[in-house]
């Protein structure tokens, strides 16, 4: 249920009054990211994989492109399926079993992010209308996480994409893969009325409240989530915008 | 169903609505026998009840926080509420509306006072047409409240969306089907405090804040409706 375990009040006080201060507890500025880096194709039996680490947080994404049948509203469209484990290696607050509610809100905001701004075009994904389509298959591994899982679920999922093998059957006529734009997210976290990007862990386990928004690389939006018991202000949204929007390109310009 | 021409013909919506008006809202409280507290929200054609029990012992014990209550939140759709039978149970689009809907309230429910206790909401969609989920926060802040559980201030939800580029008040399902954005949200309504924002669509940064402004109108309207719904039930009424 928590993915955070129980946070000492020393450390609460300390990451608040830092914070208080205009400081952060790795002395990041408050709108600064730790180091992003960006491993494609790392994985071999995928299609498409990437290897996103910012800070110590790790996130692996892989793509497989696999047959399927279209859903029934929608004969001429292929499929997209996000998916995503909070492994147990990854923290020892993740247990095993069935998705818990962190990794499927974490699978669908990422799902929102690419499904919503259209980044691939499903509909060149049929093969054979309302029989046979394309589905793809986006499976996010989270090997550790130290931290603003969202930003870089999202981040090695469109690198995996951005990377992806054609595969070698004779349904696939196309020349590249259907990508046609790369959404982004940021998440701004919200500590003692101050914001700031890409939380880490201790910053995550004490925070208010969090806002994720994918844009797109014209600066719109196509995917927002609110997380954490807090609240945010119409100011504070607004400017947490800005910072997702400026963040956002400093990402994408990552993917290369 | 194919999609109409048009979503708006002559600065009117289909079902006749002006962009910044929220569909017919119906809110009643205290409408269940055994449950502590309970509220029924009728949003256009969405059905949905909520219930509250609690404060209470939490069970299994290991999930009990020794300074503070649980909140927990279940959001259910009935499989009769949509077009397609939905199968029964749980899936991830329901798990994750309970995990934002618990965090959208949890806000303005005084916690502290019930150490060890968990205060359990239920929420049931009987019938629905776009916005459950904010409806289902509707009632559920208005079935805290109907149980007597200290809160700080209400919680009021509506969704806007975006049809035809232009910006609408609680999309019907139509506008949800068709329409090219989707903003659920939630506040505190005196404050003018967002607890729930979730997004999916598209949006510029100025429609965003066209979004904004619209939600807040939509919002007060709600919050007016949950106020006047427990006014009247908790009122004393001349001659009792």
């Amino acid at each position: 249920m928590d993915m955070y375990g129980i946070v000492s009040s020393v450390k609460r006080d300390y990451i608040a009054d830092l914070v208080r201060q205009g400081k952060r507890v790795d002395t990041r500025m408050l709108d600064q990211f730790r180091e992003v880096s960006v491993e494609v194709s790392p994985i071999k039996s995928a299609q498409g994989s990437a290897l996103v680490k910012v800070g110590k947080t790790q996130v692996l994404a892989g793509v497989k492109l696999e047959h399927a049948e279209p859903f029934s509203d929608r004969p001429d469209s292929g499929v997209l399926i996000v998916n995503a484990e909070l492994l147990p290696l990854a923290s020892p607050t993740f247990e095993p079993g069935r998705p818990d509610e962190n990794a499927i809100e974490l699978a669908r905001v990422v799902d929102r992010g690419i499904r919503e701004s259209e980044a691939i075009d499903l509909e060149k994904l049929v093969i054979k209308s309302g029989e046979d389509v394309w589905a793809v298959f986006i499976d996010i591994y989270a090997l550790d996480h130290d931290g603003n899982l969202i930003d870089a679920s999202a981040l090695a999922a469109i690198a995996a994409l951005l990377n992806v093998k054609l595969p070698e059957d004779e349904a696939w006529t196309l020349s590249e893969f259907p990508l046609q734009k790369k959404p982004v997210a940021v998440t701004v976290a919200k500590i003692n009325g101050k914001l700031m990007v890409d939380p880490c862990l201790d910053e995550e386990s004490v925070m208010d409240a969090r806002i994720t928004m994918a844009t797109i690389e014209d600066g719109s939006i196509c995917a927002m989530q609110k997380g954490g018991i807090g609240h945010f202000s119409r100011e504070e949204l607004e400017q947490a915008y800005e910072l997702a929007r400026a963040k956002a390109a400093e990402l994408r310009a990552k993917l290369g | 169903m194919e999609k109409p021409e048009k979503l708006i013909v002559d600065g009117k919506r289909l079902d006749g609505r002006a962009p910044d008006e929220l569909r017919q809202l119906k809110i009643e409280a205290g409408v269940l026998e055994r449950a502590d507290g309970s509220a029924y929200v009728e949003l256009g054609a969405n059905k949905v009840l909520a219930a509250v029990y609690g404060p209470r012992e939490m069970h299994p014990r290991h999930h009990q926080q020794p300074d503070m209550a649980v909140l927990r939140c279940r959001y259910n759709m009935a499989p009769f509420s949509v077009d397609e039978r939905k199968r029964p149970g749980p899936d991830r689009r329901s798990v994750e509306i309970s995990k934002v809907t618990r965090e959208a309230l949890e806000p303005v429910v005084f916690l502290e006072l019930y150490p060890r206790s968990v205060i359990d909401v239920f929420i049931e969609v009987l019938q629905a047409e776009a916005g459950t989920r904010t409806a289902g926060i509707n009632a559920a802040a208005v079935a805290l409240a109907d149980a007597g559980i200290p809160m700080r201030d209400m919680v009021s939800s509506v969704a806007v969306g975006k049809v035809d580029g232009t910006i609408v008040l609680d999309p019907a399902k139509d506008e949800d089907q068709w329409g090219t954005t989707d903003m659920p949200i939630a506040m505190i309504p005196r404050k003018k405090l967002i607890t729930l924002l979730q997004m999916d669509g598209h949006f510029t940064g100025e429609e965003f804040k066209q979004a904004l402004d619209l939600a807040f109108k939509g919002c007060e309207q709600i919050y007016e409706a949950q106020r006047r719904t427990l006014m009247e039930k908790y009122a004393i009424k001349q001659g009792e």
